[in-house]
């Protein structure tokens, strides 16, 4: 199995200078007795988009409150370009924040609210005015400097948040569920509107969020977090094509999960047998387990085939497979029909159901299976992902 | 069908269409107000003895205006009710800030004992600080005005804060806390963010706290009546004294300007209140 390096960002128009912006040194954060973030090490680099994945209560907020300075850490250091930030309060930190309820000051016209960090900082009058006329024409909202926050609707008050932190120029901007107000279509838009922004401004970007599929789309990379504790950290891609653990191919992405013993072990291949499964699971690359261990098998729905098992049929052969591996034969129990794709359930002889997806490439593709037909499941020698923990 | 002619039956749920609702609703509105109502019309009645109605005249609104004695204790009580309702508005603040932002031990104990000038009953209220002004606390006598009133002032202030405290407290806890962190975040310091998020979002509370110390200290009687001497007569205890000899039409017409300035003032305060209330619910 590849160790997962994390690899620089893969997107495009973002310049990621490999340089250590933040770096969290053994962070320990306790409230009373239970710990909320649990001896976290990270780096972000320079210009990234980076996501704080995880469950709600695993403590990626309380990370990304450190980091602004609202929390802070019962042990270890937050470096930020190399400095240690524990004795700044959150007003002298370069790093500003949106939060998930955007917290526009009401009293102010969004002009005034865009203005406010400025203010602060004693930056001069007309200085003022272009900053504030630039960074709301960066997030499309010039024109609307004289209306008051109950003026706007939840997506341009969070354009209002957006320009009010980015107008500070900060080193870093940290976003707490930037999307997870907003209905489904809007958020689709401020998605790719967030990538472009952060590629306009070249600012590192920190989020956090609980919704894998934001954290793929968006962040070049990705940390998961599950109970305090930092369970991998890599691109998306990686993410969902090379999970460390069970906990993170579950999280990101729907999954079969086998529970199996580890039967071969050799530099390039390996055989695992899962009760579960008739047929055994064959990988086409070592694993570095010890042989006879418990290891479990995830397999994503899409990467697994589909074919009609009619009376006395013989099992299709997976040309990257030895005959008999990665094929086993089921019936359909249940489908859903999504428009682009087919979800099917289906019952293996155990009486394990396997989820896989089906996508319908032409207009007739869903009348091809039916409830209750026989079919046989097969799947790439390179396709499961072997787990250890 | 609905003839345009007949009205259509009230639905099972219009009870205000209903006759039993609106006999309640008349009754209680006749109650509330009728006696107010009365008080007033005799205001203008042209008799002495103001038993039976004798015709209508303003005389009684000049005398009330031209009795000295009387505008002394007018004035007295806003006096009173203005430095009643700074201080008040200040401490009661403080307080309702206090309780909603800091954990401490004890805590509980403060607040209750806070409550405790409201549900204390008010001759107490006004025993104890006759005791307190004669014996722990002697306000000296013969102060110019207007320091003769401090005592009153001080007494006013005791049972006022308390429900400011409690009005503002209410108005916090709706506070997103995160508009301060975002102050702070934004580079703003304990001060600053204290001015420019969190005071203008107690402001409906604070003018509606306002409002009510106000009102307890232009209409106190029990307690004042206690701490008053005799060169601090307020209006209320003025009326009292004046109603000792004889119900004239004159008393009428000076509750009945104390009725006005208070529900004008009230009505002020109010609308000021509507105002921000919805500005921010929109927000």
């Amino acid at each position: 199995m590849t160790d997962a390096s994390p690899t620089q960002a893969t997107k495009p128009n973002t310049v990621v200078k490999p340089n250590p912006i933040i770096s969290f040194e053994k962070i320990t954060k306790r409230f009373g007795k239970t710990v909320a973030v649990d001896n976290v090490s990270l780096q972000i680099q320079e210009g990234e988009f980076f996501a704080l994945l995880g469950p709600s209560g695993c403590g990626k907020t309380t990370l990304l409150r450190m980091l602004a300075g609202f929390e802070t850490p019962s042990e270890g250091r937050i470096l930020i370009d190399g400095k240690d930030i524990a004795p700044l309060p959150p007003n002298k930190r370069p790093v500003n924040m949106v939060f998930q309820s955007y917290a526009v000051f009401p009293h102010m016209k969004v002009s005034e609210n865009v203005a406010y960090g400025l203010k602060m900082d004693g930056v001069a009058g007309s200085e003022i005015k272009t900053r504030v006329a630039e960074a709301l024409e960066l997030v499309k909202l010039d024109g609307y400097g004289d209306r008051m926050p109950d003026q706007l609707s939840g997506g341009q008050r969070q354009r209002v948040a957006l320009a009010r932190a980015l107008v500070k120029r900060p080193r870093v901007l940290l976003l707490d569920e930037p999307l997870s107000a907003l209905d489904a279509k809007l958020r689709d838009q401020m998605r790719s509107e967030l990538t472009s922004l952060q590629e306009k401004v070249g600012i590192t970007f920190i989020m956090v969020t609980h919704d894998q599929d934001e954290a793929l789309a968006i962040a070049t990379r990705c940390a998961v977090m599950n109970r305090g504790v930092l369970t991998q950290v890599a691109t998306p891609a990686d993410l969902y094509e090379f999970p460390n653990s069970r906990f993170v191919a579950d999280f990101v992405g729907s999954v079969n999960m086998f529970e199996g013993v580890l039967e071969k072990d050799e530099p390039n291949e390996a055989q695992v047998r899962c009760a579960e499964i008739a047929a055994p699971v064959y990988l086409d690359h070592g694993v570095t387990g010890a042989r006879g261990s418990t290891v479990w098998v995830a397999l994503r729905p899409e990467k697994i085939e589909m074919h009609k098992r009619g009376e006395g049929s013989e099992a299709p052969k997976m040309e990257d497979a030895p005959a008999g591996a990665n094929v086993v034969p089921g019936t359909i129990r249940d489908i859903v029909y999504l428009g682009s794709e087919t979800i099917f359930e289906i019952e293996l002889e155990g009486g394990r159901r396997v989820k896989t997806f089906r996508s319908n490439l032409t207009r007739y593709d869903q009348e091809d299976f039916t409830w209750d037909e026989p079919v046989w499941l097969a799947w790439h020698a390179c396709s499961p992902a072997v787990l250890l923990s | 069908m609905a003839s345009p002619f007949k009205r259509e039956k009230p639905g099972p749920l219009e009870y205000m269409r209903q006759w039993p609702l609106r006999l309640i609703v008349g009754s209680t509105l006749v109650f509330l107000y009728l006696p107010l109502i009365t008080l007033m019309v005799f205001s203008f009645n042209d008799s002495r003895r103001n038993i039976v109605w004798q015709g209508f005249t303003f005389k009684y609104y000049e005398k009330a205006l031209t009795n000295d004695s009387l505008i002394q204790a007018f004035v007295n009580s806003l006096t009173i009710a203005f430095f009643c309702t700074i201080i008040s508005v200040i401490l009661g603040a403080l307080a309702a800030v206090m309780l909603w932002r800091f954990r401490f031990p004890g805590k509980t104990a403060v607040e209750g004992s806070m409550a405790l000038p409201i549900v204390v009953p008010e001759i107490c209220m006004g025993v104890a600080m006759l005791v307190f002004f004669a014996r722990v606390f002697p306000w000296p006598t013969g102060l110019p005005w207007p320091l003769n009133l401090g005592a009153i002032t001080i007494a006013h202030i005791s049972f006022a804060f308390p429900f400011v405290a409690t009005v503002v407290r209410a108005r916090l806890s709706s506070f997103n806390r995160e508009l301060e962190e975002a102050a702070k975040d934004l580079g703003a310091s304990e001060w600053r963010t204290f001015w420019d998020v969190l005071v203008p979002h107690m402001k409906p509370g604070l003018i509606a706290g306002a409002l009510l110390a106000f009102t307890l200290s232009l209409d106190d009687f029990v307690i004042t009546f206690f701490t008053a001497g005799p060169d601090t007569v307020t209006f209320p205890v003025k009326v009292y004294s004046m109603l000792r000899f004889a119900v004239t039409p004159e008393v009428n017409a000076a509750s009945t300007i104390l009725i006005v300035v208070t529900v004008v003032l009230t009505a002020v305060g109010l609308h000021l209140q509507n105002q921000n209330n919805s500005k921010e619910s929109k927000a």
